[in-house]
Order: C-alpha cells, then sequence, then structure tokens
C-alpha cells in the first residue's frame, strides 16, 4: 500500500530533473546494501524512517553544508536588513512626513509572499544567494525599522533633555543615550526578524540557496522523510539557538534592565 | 532581462490563463483555499481567543502560539502535513494528496496546513483586543448591573473590533502567502506556476506567476485595509491616525511567508 502511495506521489515530479539523480543515488545505496547482505538503513526507500540517526551520519558533509549555508544566510540577511533599517529609522524619525511613507512601503512589501519575492529578485540578481539574501532582508526590514523607531521613541525626553544640558550633541546623544536605551526593544525586534528570517530561507530552496530547505525539498520530492525531518528540526533548533543568542547579548548589553526582567520583550 | 520578456509574453498569453491548469483556474483554486482556511481558523480560533480574553485567562497561551508558530518553517511542517501522513496514525484516512472538490490536489490536507497557520495571528490578535479594554470601563459596565455576556457584546466586543479585525487581515495575508508555498510541496493553487517555471529552467514563466502571486497579495491586503477601516469607529484606540500607528503594534511582528 505504501509502495502505491509512493508511486503515486512521485509520478508527477520524475520530470523536474533535480530529483532523478537523488533518488537513483538512494536506490542505488540501498541495493548494494542488499547485496551485501547488510540490514537495510533506517532511511532506504523501504523503511523510510522519519528519525534515523544513519542518516545524520551518512549524510553528515550534506548536512553540514546545508546548515552552513543556512546561518550564513539568515546572518547576512539580516545585518543588511539593519544596515538599511538604521538610517531609515532615523529619516523617519527626523522627517515625520516621511515616516508614513517608509512605513508604508515596507508593509507593502512585507505583503508579498516570499516565493513571489525571490522570483521577482532573480532578473536583477540571478539565481543566486544574493537574490536570497536580499529579499529576507527586505522581510526584516520592515520589523527592525518599526522596532529602532519604537525603541528610539520610548527613550524618556527628561533623559533627553539631561543629556543636552550635559552638552551632548545630536550624534554623541544617538549613541551613547539614546540606542543603548532603545536596546531592549531594538533586540526585540531583531529576535523576531531573526527567527522568522530562519523560518524564511528554507523558501530560498526555489533558486536553490536555501540553506536546510534544500534538503526539506529534496526530501519532499524524494520522498525521502529521513532527510526532510532532520532539516525541519535543524531549522527549529538553529531558530532557537540564534534567539537564545539574541537574549543573552541583550543582558549583557543592558545591565541596568536585569531587575525588571522582560520589560522590553515584545508579545 | 531577456527573463522579463519571456515573462510579459506569459502574462500576455492567452492561452496560459485559460484551459484547465490554466492561471485563471489556479488562481480560482487558490482563493477558495485561502477564504476557506481563514474561514476555518476564523470558526476555531475566534471564539476560543474572545473568550479566554474576556475571562482574563491564557495569556501565555496566546502570547506563546505566535512565537512557536514563528521558529518552525511553514515550509517544513507543509511538507510534513502534507506529502503523507507523517506517523501512520491515521492509517489510510489521512487525505495526503488526495484531490478535495474545487480545493484541487492535496486540497484537504493544504485547508488544514493553513488553517493552522492563520490561527496564531487571529488568537494572539483577538486575545489581546480583548484584554486591552481598560478596566474602567469593564467595570464601569459591570457596574451598570450587565451580565458578562451583556459586558462582552456591548462594552469589550465593539472596542476590540479594530484590533480583531487587523488580526484577520493579517491571517489573510498569511495565508495567501503560505496557499502559494503549498505549491511546492502538494499542487494547489498558482504557486504551481512558479515552482514549474523554476524547477524546468523556463524562469519566464516562473517570474510571471511571482507578479501574479504578488499583485493579488497587495490587493487583498488593501482589501483587508479597506474593510478594517470601516469596521472601525472613528476615534478608536485602532482608527488611523495622520501619523499611523506610533507603536510597534502587536499585529506586525509575524513575517508572512
Amino acid at each position: 500500500m505504501h509502495v502505491t502511495l509512493l508511486a503515486a506521489t512521485l509520478a508527477p515530479r520524475a520530470t523536474s530533473g533535480l530529483l532523478g539523480e537523488r533518488v537513483g543515488e538512494r536506490v542505488g545505496e540501498q541495493l548494494a546494501g542488499v547485496d551485501a547482505g547488510a540490514d537495510p538503513r533506517c532511511y532506504s526507500r523501504l523503511v523510510n524512517e522519519w528519525f534515523c540517526w544513519d542518516y545524520v551520519r551518512d549524510y553528515r558533509p550534506e548536512i553540514i553544508d546545508a546548515t552552513l549555508q543556512h546561518l550564513l544566510i539568515t546572518l547576512a540577511s539580516v545585518l543588511l536588513g539593519l544596515a538599511i533599517a538604521f538610517p531609515l529609522a532615523l529619516l523617519a524619525r527626523r522627517y515625520p512626513r516621511l515616516e508614513s511613507t517608509i512605513l508604508g512601503v515596507s508593509t507593502g512589501l512585507y505583503t508579498v509572499p516570499s516565493i513571489a519575492l525571490f522570483p521577482l529578485l532573480v532578473p536583477f540578481t540571478g539565481l543566486s544567494a544574493t537574490t536570497v539574501v536580499i529579499g529576507l532582508a527586505l522581510y526584516a526590514l520592515t520589523i527592525l525599522v518599526r522596532a529602532l523607531l519604537e525603541g528610539l521613541r520610548a527613550v524618556p525626553e527628561d533623559v533627553r533633555e539631561a543629556a543636552r544640558g550635559l552638552g551632548y550633541g545630536a550624534g554623541r546623544l544617538l549613541l551613547r543615550v539614546e540606542l543603548p536605551l532603545a536596546v531592549p526593544v531594538l533586540v526585540a525586534g531583531l529576535r523576531v526578524a531573526t527567527v522568522s528570517t530562519v523560518a524564511l530561507t528554507t523558501v530560498g530552496s526555489l533558486v536553490s540557496y536555501g540553506g536546510l530547505g534544500n534538503l526539506i525539498r529534496d526530501g519532499v520530492q524524494g520522498n525521502f522523510r529521513a532527510e526532510l525531518m532532520t532539516a525541519a528540526v535543524l531549522c527549529v533548533v538553529l531558530a532557537v539557538l540564534l534567539d537564545v543568542l539574541l537574549v543573552l547579548v541583550q543582558r549583557a548589553a543592558t545591565p541596568w534592565t536585569r531587575g525588571r526582567q522582560g520589560q522590553g520583550a515584545t508579545a | 532581462m531577456r527573463v522579463l520578456q519571456d515573462a510579459w509574453r506569459y502574462l500576455t498569453d492567452a492561452s496560459s490563463w485559460t484551459g484547465d491548469g490554466g492561471m485563471l483556474a489556479l488562481l480560482a483554486e487558490q482563493l477558495l483555499l485561502t477564504a476557506g482556511a481563514l474561514g476555518i481558523a476564523m470558526l476555531v480560533g475566534l471564539p476560543l481567543a474572545l473568550w479566554l480574553g474576556h475571562l482574563g485567562r491564557g495569556g501565555f497561551l496566546a502570547i506563546n502560539i505566535t512565537n512557536v508558530g514563528r521558529a518552525v518553517p511553514t515550509f517544513a511542517l507543509l511538507a510534513l502535513l502534507v506529502t503523507a501522513d507523517p506517523w501512520g496514525w491515521t492509517g489510510d484516512l489521512f487525505p495526503g494528496t488526495a484531490t478535495l472538490g474545487p480545493f484541487g490536489r492535496g486540497g484537504a490536507a493544504t485547508l488544514v496546513a493553513l488553517a493552522l497557520f492563520a490561527l496564531p495571528p487571529i488568537i494572539t490578535n483577538a486575545y489581546t483586543a480583548v484584554r486591552e479594554v481598560p478596566t474602567e470601563v469593564r467595570e464601569a459596565a459591570r457596574g451598570m448591573g450587565m451580565s458578562g455576556w451583556q459586558v462582552f457584546r456591548r462594552a469589550e466586543w465593539p472596542l476590540a473590533l479594530p484590533l480583531v479585525a487587523s488580526g484577520v487581515r493579517l491571517a489573510l495575508v498569511q495565508v495567501w502567502a503560505t496557499a502559494t508555498i503549498a505549491a511546492l510541496v502538494a499542487g494547489p493553487g498558482l504557486g504551481r506556476v512558479i515552482t514549474d517555471g523554476f524547477f524546468r529552467t523556463q524562469y519566464g514563466k516562473g517570474i510571471a506567476g511571482a507578479i501574479v502571486v504578488a499583485a493579488v497579495a497587495l490587493v487583498l491586503e488593501l482589501l483587508a485595509a479597506w474593510v478594517q477601516r470601516a469596521v472601525t469607529p472613528p476615534g478608536a484606540p485602532g482608527a488611523a491616525s495622520p501619523g499611523r500607528s506610533r507603536r510597534v503594534s502587536p499585529d506586525r511582528n509575524t513575517v508572512a511567508p
């Protein structure tokens, strides 16, 4: 019964080229195993378990490569998003008339599904990691501009007054007073942006730069359950690790908030 | 830039729109899926969240459901839900890629997956909306002798409506985006045009599909914004003010996939 289901799910996709080799490769491996009289691997086509340690061991280089690609794409996207969000937030704060335009355009971008945004970038950046990074940075941007604006606004006016009274200029006020005080709200935004970027990176598999998403795609197309599940679990683990890292960074950067935990965190 | 010309040619070619598997049919299919999933999610999520908000309990759940939902890649979850019965618990009952009427191939499983993805924004916003009703209002209503239901119906609900609507609006955008990804996995909807184009190296076609998906997403967002404005009484907390919302509103912290 499972075999017919398999055949049925595979048949319409057999044309998509990309998977042909991989499936062949896996069947070949499995047959070799049978010839040698060894136990079939738990990821072999007949057993096809969801959780399979043999898979992780045998395919380790591939998994590590995909995870590294995933991590690099995520970090590059969030950093690029932050680099663009920073001047935009300052502009929006300086010129209130620009604010609704900046927020409106970034929210509009946000509405475009990622799977449609990547193809729209392809004519300009080709089938490359750049396409994915730019696309994801645009999504992160929306969250980060809002977080930055919100964080800067949360700085009490009397603190600003006091700093000015001490002779702080605009630049020094921003760097030494406003930004440090905005850190909790900014980090809350960064956490949201990072965690969703980790999840969204998988969609980059459309242009073959999806990190773990590539494994998920291949797992779906080849009905390779262990590959699909391992990649999905690694995605969640990566997201949680980065989230925890950001919380730790925030704690280290804002020792004064330690008394009142969780105040800056958004829902 | 040649791909852009290809995309234009595909968009302007009548035969790519009509017929079985044409873009019009796929568009209808995806709109139907989106509406269906959103409907299910509202039916399940709204009463639950409003009730919890009214009682003032379960805030932990309402907040964390969003955080957890964000970390799980929609693509992976769709793949798990749609490609197969993940653990074989349901025997052959799990719909998998079976066709469901107008929802197309993989219809039932996609519908379930999409409804799941629509739940977090709906629940979180509806819960927050009711919780954010000022205590004085609630107490005044109670002081006037209103019953629990009346307090909800006549005080909390009208005040909560704008934020509830913004949650539904966010869910709509999200479901539309996720429905497109569903094509990577199962089959129904416009995402098919994109994935077909990309996996068969007809990039023009893929880009054409992306243009249609993006355009419809923007139209849906504008429509939803219009509806939201229509249900928001002037001067209400969620009403559009010239400077727009002055805070990172809770309705905007999930990314459409």
